[in-house]
């Protein structure tokens, strides 16, 4: 299933440095390997009844270092179950950036955006110009560049989808420059 | 063109690593460039490796790459807590018994491999932030999350930007009471828990010669709580004795050159630090020890594959030898590997644990993730030698974690309050 273009929904609005522990916490993700399950978990440690709160289309906006701790994917997939769409934060921390990409949960860097955007705001996320839309007045924020076959992975829902449809690795495509000498 | 990478003057080790081993042939990549990596080993463990398998089965492939180089590790939850993680066991054992490849269960992930597989100038790919703790043994080791590993499971191979690299020299000698867990946690606390965020650090200086393999291993690992990809020892004098004793061999001998050009470069006289303490809720709110002497705690953890080791638990028993854990207070002491734990009853060091009134388990990552052997209450105060404390990370949500060395953890245990370990030693 190939992600919408444009997503528009309502902004959770978070602070610098949510870790993977915050997000999921282990004493759950390590009992279920099932993504609805995991949903049920998501943003644990600020609100454990975050699953029933949130609705499906809503975004996360946060500061820095979004993801940080923990390899576990379970976050990311926790937060895209729960019916988020997109993750919209200053910064990521490497894994976490990496996993979502992997699961095709968009993750969108935009430097400063925690402080424009006050809790339930409505954004648009707009995936093709990889920029942020404030909707109450048009103003746009624009994404860090991220390489396009990390875009085009996420576009195509992520690393099982990609592999179903193409039998190879978005970065299969990325030809090795043969070496020179 | 490899003789001519690896005497670069002007490359750091993970350019030079990238260099010589991406897909494309022996070529110098900078920063930025985009690689593809093959792996010479892929580890997973009891919490990743599910969600691995279940995706690896989604993507429709029916054998891995190479079960040669695939390790599969039960760790985190060993053995079992309950019915649900069992049958996650299960799904892992299953896995392995179609494919073949490496299983192993009941030592923590990075320890067993660097006891048993790590060599220099390997690449080592984990679902385990942890893993960049084989850059001890001048690997390029590196965590990745479950799809990815599935993806590597599928080629062998996965997309690496080549990192920035960051230089921290050490000077000088230790003070009593002082480890390398002390050093990691003042750097973390210097550069902040996303100071090191997609880089490679590279561990200098005069003092590197006097830390020990173990040492090494505690800084590699913890390095993640700054959020780096890499963090490496070159190969020395010691590292070739370790590998003696384990008898293998480096497939490459990589040193960063002379001229390579650093992003960033720190500097830390040993002997100006004291026993560090990290303040509960993050990793860079770290303290000195005199700081946050006499705070109670109802726990006292002394484990994980950040201080878990052999090394860790002669510290641990030098302080608590002939004393008695504080009546009240609980000191779990987990050993890191089977190797650690086998070592430490036939050397005597159980005997002192089970004496002092600490809990002594087998080897697991347990407390540390907060699902089996010493999980946290509410409001429960903890002080502890693993990596995270993180809010919810050892049990409860309102439970709160300081981190520190296990000696201090140990002078703590015998206190029931944080206490400086120095004058225990």
């Amino acid at each position: 299933m190939t992600t919408p273009t444009v997503l528009r929904g309502r902004a959770w609005v978070w602070p610098d440095d949510v870790n993977t522990d915050i997000i999921i916490p282990f004493r759950f993700k390590a009992r279920t390997n099932d993504p609805y399950e995991m949903a049920k978990y998501a943003m644990y440690g600020f609100d454990p009844e975050f699953y029933k709160k949130v609705k499906q289309g809503d975004l996360f906006v946060a500061g820095r270092n979004f993801g940080g701790g923990s390899s576990r994917e379970q976050a990311p997939v926790a937060i895209k179950y729960s019916g988020v769409a997109a993750v919209v934060a200053e910064s990521f921390a490497r894994i976490f950036l990496r996993n979502a990409f992997a699961i095709g949960l968009p993750a969108l860097e935009v430097p400063g955006i925690s402080k424009e955007v006050q809790q339930f705001d409505e954004m648009e996320v707009n995936l093709q110009d990889w920029s942020v839309r404030r909707v109450k007045d048009g103003r746009v924020f624009p994404a860090l560049k991220v390489d396009d076959f990390l875009r085009g992975l996420m576009r195509e829902g992520g690393l099982v989808e990609y592999y179903k449809r193409h039998k190879s690795f978005p970065w299969d495509q990325l030809k090795a420059a043969p070496a020179t000498n | 063109m490899r003789q001519a990478i690896l005497s670069d003057d002007s490359l750091t080790f993970a350019e030079k690593v990238i260099s010589l081993r991406a897909d494309g042939g022996e070529k110098v990549r900078h920063p930025g460039d985009i690689t593809i990596l093959p792996a010479d080993l892929a580890m997973a463990q009891d919490s990743t490796g599910p969600l691995a398998i279940r995706v690896f089965k989604e993507m429709g492939v029916e054998k891995l790459w190479d079960p040669s180089r695939v390790h599969l590790v039960i760790d985190h939850t060993y053995p079992a807590a309950d019915e649900k993680v069992a049958n996650l066991h299960s799904l892992m054992r299953e896995f392995v018994r179609q494919q073949s490849c490496h299983i192993v269960e009941g030592s923590i992930s990075h320890q067993h491999l660097m006891e048993n597989h790590i060599v220099p100038g390997m690449v080592l790919f984990g679902a385990d932030s942890h893993t960049c703790q084989g850059g001890a043994l001048g690997a390029f080791a590196t965590g990745i999350g479950s799809s990815e590993m599935a993806a590597l499971w599928v080629t062998g191979k996965l997309w690496v930007r080549v990192p920035e690299s960051v230089r921290v020299n050490l000077s000088g000698e230790f003070k009593k009471g002082v480890y390398a867990r002390d050093i990691i946690s003042h750097f973390i606390g210097m550069v902040g828990e996303d100071g090191g965020n997609y880089l490679s650090l590279e561990w200098k200086g005069l003092s590197i010669k006097t830390l020990t393999m173990a040492s090494r291993a505690c800084i590699s690992n913890n390095s993640m709580e700054c959020g780096c990809k890499l963090s490496v020892f070159e190969v020395d004098g010691a590292t070739e004795e370790y590998l003696r004793s384990v008898n293998r061999k480096p497939m490459f001998e990589v040193h960063a050159g002379k001229k390579a050009i650093y992003k960033d470069e720190h500097e830390i006289e040993l002997g100006k630090l004291e026993p560090q303490v990290a303040e509960p809720g993050n990793v860079d709110k770290v303290k000195t020890v005199r700081e946050l002497e006499g705070k109670p705690v109802d726990q006292s953890f002394i484990g994980s594959s950040t201080n878990g080791r052999y090394e860790d638990l002669v510290v641990a028993a030098r302080v608590l030898k002939g004393r008695k854990v504080k009546a009240g207070t609980r000191c779990i002491i987990t050993p890191a590997s089977r190797n650690v734990f086998e070592q430490a009853i036939k050397k005597g060091l159980a005997e002192i644990f089970l004496e002092s009134g600490a809990v002594f388990t087998n080897a697991t990552c347990g407390a540390c993730v907060g699902t089996h052997l010493g999980v946290l209450g509410e409001n429960e105060v903890c002080i502890s030698s693993s990596p995270r404390n993180y809010m919810g990370r050892m049990g409860a949500t309102s439970a709160k974690i300081y981190l520190a060395s296990p000696a201090t953890c140990a002078a703590t245990a015998v206190e029931g309050k944080i206490a400086d370990p120095r004058k225990y030693l």
